[in-house]
């Protein structure tokens, strides 16, 4: 019962830094300058129905090609002898210790129409193609940011299967394929949702990458949120009723990607 | 903040010589150092020794690489000549847009002394009351400011600014590739189908729309809405040449050749004249815009004659010149303007002729709410339209992609809850 105590300190920052603001979102989305009631803002993002399918879009895409990427890796890492394991888990981290917005950069000097890239390609008499500010572009620097975020849940939950599992399994006569699909994978679904619920959630609400990589032409609901609040309509209210349906969006996402848990825990 | 970290990160980038004052081409750093550094004498040193000893200190909140910092040897910092003299501490920050600033003046968090908003910014906040009125006789030094940047649109009784640098909205463009007479260069060459995918535009909506109404012949200040919906329609059809919408990454853009045409400020395009040798800058002769920063008191302000006297330093001849000859924009101090070289004073870029100034540039006001709004939501209409029919089928496949899901998740309670009976 005492350890409840040692809480206090992480529930008073969370009422004064995350249910507060969050009330306040709540509030500036349904009230005027006057300050009083309008759900005027809230039904004026239908208007940008479009940008959020993009931004939805995208970012499933993105997370679909995390989850495909990392899945091997993480499978491959979890079975190699521990001292490996250190060194190889150091090189897949060793991305996020440089600057996230210098990463991204780096992607708009390799991805240039006089880029290093389609400077190789013109070598060989290819090119040069447009590859910077197009989705493309942008789903790649979201897969590019984000899939430490995929790989790590992934791994942590595939060392903890046994490998006495997987020589039971090809005892009683399963193929590797079988093995994968009836062993590995069922084993490993909680990292499945909790490296998509963290892939997903930052690519949905990136405003950086779209602009940086995809030439200000491919808006996401990061930048229209950011337009409203630094821009020249400065609309606070309008910038609050979006990110609300956004974090409704999300939620509802969630719920959904919650019923693939076995175990039905919560994992927000 | 992102902004604010975003240009730094492009500044530290694009390296860090290329900062180094208008004139500092190599064969100019030799005769910098042959005369002597800058030095400062002040008009009145007893005006600026009143706060001496009180401890006071005033915010200064600035756009970014817009003062003489000391960087370049033998220039000088302004901010530390200028507590050195008063004993008063400056705390100077940084900002990236006029927006930024609004935004955070709006929000009541910070308090600042001295701004310096653009024109359109400035005759906002003189409708908000968010900035207050200068007292100029505590800043004598206001002689010095030209008169034709008195009494402007922005602030027509010089009641609540004091101008620090101008410039205008010019084109920057790669000789080697584009083979129009510069005499011939005008903003249709925006909208040119041969440069396609080499062309940047400007990624905030006032500047953009601007461009497109100089096409059209309008007003820059037009709140038409008929107008305006004609202006962003000529910006959709250029869109699909454009290769992308930015700011400061014209910097790097620009620089590296990575693309060929762009519109921009002219003290940043000289800048990045620098950078790239093939590139040249003309202002076209149809009209652009013009702009004018300026040194505002916010409402909020606590040292008010500190700021004034801060604003008065500003004004120092020796200071004015060190900060035009640092930043590279126009200068509106008649002192300044005669320290200059020659070269710069004459160059048509920086310092275009008075009748062309006159009659073929305007200086943006601020809009209604309600005309911002229509622009604001016209620019990203223009922005997130597709470029081809692709846009049709997001909706359906997201949908579809709902329902398969919400079926999987159905079918699979149902198998679970079955397997639980047994």
């Amino acid at each position: 019962m005492k350890l409840k105590y040692f809480s206090a300190p992480y529930l008073v920052w969370m009422i004064i830094f995350i249910l507060v603001p969050l009330i306040m979102i709540a509030y500036f989305a349904f009230t005027n300058d006057g300050g009083s009631f309008t759900i005027k803002y809230v039904s004026d993002v239908g208007q940008y129905a479009n940008i959020f399918v993009r931004s939805i879009w995208l970012s499933l895409i993105a997370t679909a090609l995390c989850l495909i990427i990392a899945y091997p890796v993480a499978f491959i890492l979890s079975r190699m002898e521990k001292h490996k394991q250190g060194t190889m888990l150091m090189i897949v981290m060793l991305p996020m210790w440089m600057n996230f917005l210098l990463r991204t950069y780096a992607w708009m000097t390799l991805l240039g129409n006089n880029g290093i890239i389609n400077h190789i390609l013109g070598l060989v008499g290819l090119g040069p193609y447009k590859l910077i500010n197009t989705s493309a572009a942008v789903v790649l620097g979201m897969v590019y940011n984000y899939l430490p975020f995929m790989i790590l849940p992934l791994y942590s939950v595939m060392e903890k299967i046994d490998k006495s599992l997987f020589e039971a399994a090809s005892d009683l006569g399963c193929s590797s394929a079988s093995t994968l699909f009836r062993v590995v994978i069922p084993l490993s679904v909680p990292g499945i949702t909790s490296g998509i619920t963290m892939v997903f959630v930052p690519a949905i609400s990136t405003f950086i990458i779209s602009r940086m990589l995809g030439g200000g032409s491919n808006l996401l609901i990061g930048d229209l949120i950011e337009m409203q609040f630094l821009g020249n309509a400065y609309n606070p209210h309008l910038g609050a009723a979006i990110s609300l349906v956004l974090m409704v969006i999300i939620l509802v996402i969630m719920t959904v990607m919650n019923q693939f848990d076995p175990d039905d825990q919560v994992l927000m | 903040m992102k902004k604010k970290i975003f240009s730094v990160l492009m500044v530290t980038l694009i390296g860090m010589g290329i900062f180094t004052g208008c004139g500092s081409s190599a064969e100019d750093i030799g005769e910098e150092e042959e005369t002597s550094a800058q030095t400062l004498t002040v008009s009145d040193p007893d005006y600026y020794t009143r706060f001496k000893g009180k401890g006071l200190s005033i915010n200064v909140y600035n756009w970014g690489e817009y003062i003489s910092d000391g960087a370049d040897e033998g220039t000088l910092d302004v901010n530390k000549e200028f507590e050195e003299l008063t004993g008063i501490k400056v705390n100077y920050t940084n900002y990236a847009t006029n927006e930024e600033l609004y935004a955070k003046l709006k929000g009541g968090a910070a308090s600042y002394d001295v701004i310096i908003p653009s024109d359109y910014m400035i005759s906002k906040m003189i409708k908000e009351g968010m900035v207050q009125k200068i007292d100029l006789d505590n800043i004598p030094n206001y002689s010095y400011i030209m008169d034709n940047f008195r009494n402007l649109e922005y602030d027509p009784g010089n009641e609540y600014s004091v101008p620090y640098t101008w410039g205008t909205v010019a084109i920057i463009y790669d000789t080697t590739v584009v083979d129009i007479d510069e005499e011939d260069i005008d903003w249709d060459i925006l909208w040119n189908e041969d440069y396609a995918n080499q062309i940047l535009m400007f990624d905030n909506p006032r500047d953009a729309f601007a461009i497109a109404e100089l096409m059209l012949g309008y007003s820059l200040n037009t709140e038409n809405e008929k107008e305006l919906k004609a202006a962003a329609e000529l910006l959709k059809e250029q869109k699909h040449i454009v290769q992308g919408y930015v700011m400061d990454e014209v910097f790097d853009k620009m620089g590296s050749g990575d693309a060929l045409i762009a519109p921009y400020y002219t003290g940043d395009a000289v800048t990045i004249l620098e950078d790239n040798e093939d590139l040249a800058l003309v202002i076209p002769k149809s009209g652009t815009n013009r702009f004018i920063d300026a040194m505002c008191i916010p409402a909020s302000a606590k040292q008010k004659e500190a700021a004034e006297m801060y604003i008065n330093f500003m004004c120092e001849p020796d200071i004015a010149y060190a900060n035009i000859d640092y930043i590279c924009y126009g200068t509106p101090h008649t002192a300044a303007f005669d320290m200059l070289d020659e070269e710069v004073q004459n160059d048509p870029a920086i310092y275009p002729d008075d009748d062309f100034i006159n009659d073929k540039t305007t200086v943006f006001v601020n809009l209604s709410d309600d005309a911002n709004l229509i622009m604001q939501n016209l620019w990203t209409e223009m922005k997130s339209a597709e470029d081809e029919n692709s846009n049709r089928y997001f909706v359906p496949i997201f949908l579809i992609i709902c329902v398969l899901i919400i079926i999987f998740v159905l079918v699979r309670r149902h198998i679970k809850s079955k397997k639980d009976i047994f």
